[in-house]
């Protein structure tokens, strides 16, 4: 890559793999239980994390000489919260629908552990330019596994992605359903968001046996 | 040259190959090797993994012979082609041969289907995991067919087996190490899953969906609806079934469940071979007496009047909780599974009896899930541990006191 060093791409492609928020540091579990139910949704919440940590990695870093470590929890919730209400209004705005269904877990994005875990580890410790990279990697291996999960609920459990049907009609009887296939209830709920999730770290940690701790 | 020594042969053939636990699986099934120990003394007992498998098969052998006639019988008498046994247990309108075939059919593909995706599964996972085929599905193969609905999709069965047995069992480490029961975890993910198949009144009775879909599509025909009783109870129906068809079982439910006398039956069996604990059966259905003579009192105490949801159920007589549903079969075959249940004595007691409580209490206040004996057991499954756990510590308690009273 030209664009980066070999250091700074490090930090976007680690949390998409083999440092992912989701499935190797289990952090931000909540939200990608809550929301995946539909793909549309998953990507929302993707590129709202997104927003949120690059920007607020940023003005961390922007700001860690100056902030007394005494408040610092405090300061980075406010960073946190102004991001947020943001994200919030602009959803608001412009995606009321959406945002009806994200509901409660756009502003939960200030508890997201992966928000503040982030700031404490690596925003407070590095320049900007940095700091910004890494939150952009976290945020894209969230989106990723949000996305994964999103995608097989939403096709096992409502036969749509994006909302447009894909395995045909199940009240008209086309497609799939003509031959007795019926949409799995189950993937709608949210424990079985957990169970995909695990389904996610089995292969993954099959697939790379480093990554299995004791 | 017997099929016997062709297995042996192949066996060693394959020995320290990939594929060796599944033809030592094949052989052991069908025959006792006659490979020996060459050295160390062995405890030498005949109930063996496989011999209690066995045993709990046959304990259940009846009821499946029961739930075929049953099946047969339930779907001609709602069709309406022959009259509701009058004469007990030995009604000839029962035990007829065309009864038996009608349930034979539908019963036989979910049994190998049940058997033929679970053991591929144990046998994938013994493969790969490099050790033996464990029985440990022989019992959850035989359960699964006798919970579900009889008309249930195969293919649907067949997904719901493979969750229940790789989620279910080989996560946490295959036979003997699961938290939960298979069969219930099955069960559960098809009550979950494809909830228009698991519940309401149309499922019980073979022929009733058919019939239904043939209607909307236009054709002239009866609709034919084989409601269970806690459905009934549920909406403060009256019940059409006589005490002694609950109890002897001609009524529509899931495929085995059905008959409280034959599992009765079974269960008897199962404590006189030592197999199932009768402590959990026992405290359990004390749990469920208790439950259900609290909510008894409730209503004869007048708190819940007729216009409550919960009337006709919690209005039903204690004793009936007993024999209708799934409960006497949960209790017997399922929450006494020696993997998931408590394993201390005191510990059985009171497993047993929270069970049975918690059991009568969700059919009883959550109308959409009348099988609460499902839920229950699950709930209980997670918590055996626990109760294990403060059971022992109380008497490493106990035992302490004893020591320091001696030596003061």
């Amino acid at each position: 890559m030209g664009l980066l060093s070999k250091k700074d791409a490090k930090l976007i492609t680690d949390p998409l793999a083999d440092n992912n928020p989701i499935t190797i540091q289990v952090l931000g579990i909540c939200s990608a239980l809550a929301i995946t139910a539909e793909l549309k949704a998953s990507l929302v919440m993707g590129i709202a994390v997104l927003f949120v940590l690059s920007v607020g990695n940023v003005v961390i870093s922007l700001m860690r000489n100056i902030i007394p470590s005494k408040i610092r929890i405090i300061v980075q919730l406010i960073v946190v919260a102004a991001l947020v209400i943001v994200v919030d209004q602009v959803l608001k705005a412009f995606a009321y629908e959406l945002s009806k269904t994200l509901s409660v877990f756009v502003g939960l994005i200030i508890t997201n552990c992966i928000i503040m875990g982030r700031f404490e580890a690596f925003a407070l410790a590095n320049g900007p330019w940095k700091s910004f990279l890494d939150g952009i990697g976290n945020a894209l291996g969230y989106a990723v596994i949000l996305i994964i999960v999103g995608f097989f609920r939403e096709l096992l459990g409502s036969g749509t992605l994006f909302g447009i049907p894909v395995l045909g009609d199940p009240i008209e009887k086309t497609g799939v359903y003509a031959i007795g296939y019926e949409n799995n209830g189950f993937m709608l709920m949210p424990p079985m968001a957990l169970i995909v999730v695990g389904l996610i770290i089995w292969v993954q940690r099959s697939r790379n046996k480093a990554l299995i701790e004791d | 040259m017997s099929l016997k020594n062709k297995l042996h042969i192949l066996k060693r053939k394959y020995r320290s190959k990939k594929m060796a636990p599944a033809f030592n699986a094949l052989h052991t099934f069908l025959y006792l090797p006659n490979e020996t120990t060459h050295n160390g003394t062995h405890i030498k007992a005949a109930d063996d993994l496989k011999r209690t498998m066995n045993t709990v098969i046959m304990a259940m052998v009846p009821c499946l012979l029961f739930g075929m006639f049953n099946a047969g019988y339930q779907h001609h008498l709602a069709l309406g082609e022959i009259q509701s046994v009058t004469g007990g247990l030995f009604s000839a309108e029962f035990w007829t041969l065309d009864n038996f075939m009608v349930g034979f059919w539908k019963i036989i593909p979910l049994v190998i289907v049940s058997y033929g995706v679970g053991l591929l599964i144990e046998f994938i996972f013994a493969i790969i995991n490099k050790h033996e085929v464990e029985e440990g599905y022989l019992v959850t193969g035989m359960l699964v067919p006798l919970i579900v609905p009889i008309d249930i999709p195969l293919w649907m069965l067949a997904v719901a087996v493979v969750f229940g047995v790789v989620i279910g069992k080989e996560v946490f480490g295959g036979t003997g190490m699961n938290i939960l029961n298979p069969a219930l975890t099955i069960r559960a993910f098809l009550f979950f899953a494809y909830p228009t198949w698991m519940s309401g009144d149309k499922v019980w009775v073979h022929g009733a969906v058919e019939r239904d879909q043939a209607i909307a599509a236009g054709q002239n025909l009866d609709a034919i609806s084989g409601e269970t009783i806690l459905g009934a109870l549920a909406q403060s129906k009256e019940v059409a079934y006589s005490t002694a068809d609950m109890f002897l079982g001609f009524i529509p439910g899931s495929v085995g469940e059905t008959s409280t006398l034959l599992i009765i039956l079974g269960g008897l069996f199962l404590v006189f071979a030592k197999i199932g604990s009768w402590r959990i059966m026992l405290s359990s259905v004390i749990g469920a007496i208790v439950m259900g003579l609290i909510f008894n009192q409730v209503v004869a105490s007048g708190w819940i009047t007729e216009s409550s949801n919960f009337y006709g159920l919690m209005s039903a007589p204690f004793w009936e909780h007993l024999i209708i549903g799934g409960f006497a079969f949960g209790t017997v075959f399922m929450a006494t599974d020696p993997v998931t249940a408590s394993q201390t004595n005191k510990g059985k007691w009171i497993y047993g009896f929270l069970v049975g409580f918690i059991s009568i209490m969700i059919r009883v206040f959550n109308p959409a899930y009348p099988e609460g004996v499902m839920l229950a057991i699950l709930l209980m499954n997670v918590f055996a541990p626990t109760i294990d756990h403060y059971v022992v510590q109380g008497n490493v308690k106990k035992r302490m006191k004893r020591v320091k009273v001696k030596t003061a």
